[in-house]
């Protein structure tokens, strides 16, 4: 037995199955997954630009006989969708597994869709396991169920099982070969005339699965009380049994379809029937329509994630021991020290800029005291909402302001807003933060670093001739902590009547090699002005005794010795 | 036997989740079940981070409710307090004696209070605090900082040392082994 995170296990079990292709996009929480199954050298691994195109070239690889398969976290799907939603028409030939990974509770989201909803819409299979051990086996039960069904198969994990670490028993990798791929038009060119005929299996294959299901093994009766009933599924499982280890449970290991004949049976073997579920109420909404009273969402959220305790509190009527928490300051996440894009945003404030921004770590510069960005909707969204500013405010208003977006955003899908911008004649002046890395995922390769994620050299995409070839004639390439360069490069830009592209580059903080020494605030020196507390550098702070550098946690990016105005700080001799 | 629920907080790059795999480790290698729930993402970025570590006979939930934690171990004071909610009455609690400050402190907007290890103290808990900076920086890192406060953790325990000591250094990097086991021993044998 060994003790894994989910993410893990899921790369196990691919492993085991085995798989022949991986491929994600970076996404918390799915990223380990591909991490970890790059360490398998059996296995082909990427990172790919995007979650549409991991897609695609994992349904590229099933249709050429091989297995695969792709992860992403729950937004990722809403990249992936497209091909998602006319790959379960053509079907599968090696198996195609899609691990979405959901985030109740937005631990590092921008929203808490239900991937659920897209198993229902898309009429594909989903599966969703309860601990690691399970991730292990339903992602080779997926496969299986991929081959026999001729289905792409979901699997969905929540943050908790994905960042939970539970004992897993390890097997042998299956033998597996490629399947031999056939030209088959009719299976796999979905025009109108294909299509209509792969729409008839498809709902015939969800019935025969609906059916079939009532006889998985993932789908179990643990009969306990007759008193309570609950069927659930996933974490929301492990929270129920501590709550009630009395009662009886219909585990779900298969949320969509539903095994109808099996939940109609359990129902009538329960006084009161209780369907738990995070998020939205979607087994819910079906249990109720095949006319079984059930009760879910009156007492539940649709918000956030559950605990024992809300469990225990919602269907008992009995008020939980719980004290509540002390009123204390917020410890928001924040750049971190040394970090290259607070000098970009330091850059801003000092113009009073209006910023469409994206999704990185950079994202944390809309917080005090930078303040630097006015939106966050998702990846690449920066550079056209920038430009739909500007039809709205006009090009006097474009002068005033920019947008922000990462060098790994950019290639993820903000080229295509920057083509829009030039094709449609817009003015906006596009700033790329490029820290050459997927950072705040936790440091993963892309197009721009030249590497694989196996650690292979690759081509560097170079951003200078790719944002030329779309057509922008004004490219400046600059290091943010040339605060004077940065600002006058920049003021210089916004008055420019057309499109304008500034790449701030210099590598992330945590990546650096390049050491510099601590500096330090020289007492005498200093005029307690608080101009360097602005930066929001964690690094400094006001204490009684004035303003204090930790040398623990100081890089000496030099960013505070800039700015400060009485040259106060000094170089520490380590 | 009735899980041992052990929560361990701080803030973001402290080490609390490489502390919390140790134990996570210890229990498994003690064939106890075993569950650790983990953050990784935005939050890591040094803002306040919770692991939970739960095991016993059988564990179903990762997550300590409210109200449950035999033991809470905190790498930094206000963190301590923002978490002892999640300590049972009575419970055992172990604080690095260290203060962060957040942002909103850094700016002005809050003020980092200065009662905090009075208000811990005055709670039910069985408060053990320690300087584990200190102690760490004496063996020479400041980085093992959470291995002087596992060693704390661990003769609280009835948990051989033997073990405690297989675990860690399965767990910390092969270099740091020798410096980790230092620290530890720093913190089992520490005057608290």
């Amino acid at each position: 037995m060994e003790l894994m995170l989910g993410n893990k296990a899921v790369a196990r079990g691919a492993y085991e199955a085995g798989v022949r292709v991986a491929t994600a996009y970076p996404g918390t929480p799915s990223t380990e997954i591909t991490e970890f199954i790059a360490n398998y050298d059996e296995i082909y691994t990427e990172w790919s630009p995007n979650e549409k195109i991991a897609m695609e070239v994992a349904i590229g690889a099933s249709i050429a006989g091989g297995r695969a398969i792709v992860s992403m976290k729950h937004v990722g799907l809403n990249v992936a969708a497209d091909p998602l939603f006319t790959v379960s028409y053509t079907g599968v030939n090696g198996g195609l597994v899609v691990v979405v990974a959901d985030d109740p509770g937005m631990h590092s989201s921008q929203n808490e869709q239900d991937s659920r909803y897209y198993a229902r819409s898309a009429h594909i299979p989903m599966l969703e396991p309860a601990d690691s051990q399970e991730a292990k086996d339903f992602v080779k039960l997926a496969f299986e169920l991929s081959e026999k069904y001729d289905t792409p198969v979901l699997l969905r994990l929540t943050t908790r099982i994905s960042h939970s670490q539970s004992l897993v028993s390890l097997e042998e990798p299956l033998p597996f070969s490629i399947k031999e791929y056939t030209k088959n038009p009719q299976k796999y060119v979905m025009m109108p005339g294909m299509a209509r005929k792969r729409h008839v299996f498809v709902e015939q294959r969800m019935k025969d699965l609906a059916k079939d299901s009532c006889e998985f093994e993932i789908n179990r009766i643990e009969m306990r009380s007759e008193k309570i009933g609950i069927i659930t599924s996933g974490i929301v499982y492990q929270y129920a049994k501590e709550a009630f280890p009395e009662a009886s449970f219909l585990k779900l290991g298969m949320v969509h379809p539903l095994p109808k004949d099996l939940i109609l049976d359990f129902a009538s073997r329960v006084e009161t029937l209780y369907v738990l579920e995070e998020l939205e109420p979607i087994i819910e909404e079906q249990v109720r329509s095949w006319g079984i009273p059930a009760i879910g969402k009156e007492l539940f959220s649709v918000q956030g994630e559950y605990t024992a305790n809300m469990i225990e509190q919602a269907i008992s009527g009995i008020t939980v021991n719980t004290q509540p928490a002390e009123e204390l300051p917020n410890r928001p996440p924040v750049l971190c020290p040394g970090c290259p894009h607070r000098a970009v945003f330091y850059t801003l404030k000092r113009l009073k800029l209006t910023a469409t921004g994206d999704i990185g770590c950079y994202t944390l510069g809309t917080l005090s005291p930078l303040e630097g960005l006015d939106t966050c909707v998702c990846m690449g969204a920066s550079i056209g909402m920038a430009h739909g500013f500007e039809k709205v405010l006009g090009k006097d208003f474009a002068k005033k302001m920019v947008g922000v977006i990462g060098d790994s955003t950019f290639i993820h899908s903000g080229i295509g807003g920057l083509i829009d911008i030039v094709y449609n004649k817009g003015i906006s002046t596009i700033l790329i933060l490029d820290n050459s890395i997927t950072a705040m995922t936790g440091h993963q390769d892309n197009p721009s670093t030249g590497r694989t994620i196996k650690g292979e050299e690759a081509p560097i995409l170079d951003l200078v001739t790719l944002v030329k070839a779309v057509g922008i004639n004004n490219i400046h390439v600059l290091d943010p902590f040339d605060l004077e360069t940065s600002r006058k490069v920049l003021k210089n830009e916004l008055e420019k009547e057309e499109p304008s592209v500034i790449i701030f580059r210099r590598p992330c903080a945590l990546l650096d090699k390049s050491k510099s020494l601590p500096l330090r605030i020289v007492p005498e020196k200093c005029k307690n002005c608080g101009l360097c507390l602005r930066i929001g550098c964690p690094a400094i702070q006001k204490l009684d005794e004035g303003m204090v550098i930790d040398d623990a946690l100081c890089n000496g990016c030099g960013l505070c010795e800039r700015i400060c105005r009485f040259n106060a700080m000094e170089r520490v001799d380590l | 036997m009735q899980s041992i629920n052990i929560l361990i907080v701080g803030v973001g790059g402290q080490g609390t989740l490489l502390t919390s795999r140790v134990l996570g480790n210890l229990a498994s290698d003690l064939e106890y079940d075993v569950k650790v729930s983990e953050v990784h993402g935005m939050a890591q970025r040094g803002g306040s981070v919770v692991t939970h570590v739960r095991f016993g006979k059988k564990v179903y939930s990762p997550l300590i409710e409210v109200g449950k934690a035999d033991i809470l171990l905190s790498f930094e004071k206000m963190e301590a307090l923002r978490w002892l909610h999640y300590l049972k009455e009575g419970g055992m609690l172990i604080v690095n004696d260290q203060s962060i400050n957040p942002m909103p402190v850094i700016t002005g907007a809050a003020e980092y209070p200065d009662d905090i290890l009075d208000r811990l103290k005055k709670s039910t808990a069985k408060a053990i605090i320690i300087n584990a900076i200190d102690i760490a920086k004496e063996i020479g890192n400041i980085r093992v900082a959470n291995s002087v406060l596992l060693g704390v953790l661990a003769k609280y325990t009835d948990i051989d040392y033997k073990n405690w000591e297989k675990a860690l250094s399965r767990t910390v990097p092969p270099r740091t082994v020798e410096i980790n086991l230092k620290a530890f021993d720093k913190g089992y044998n520490a005057r608290v």
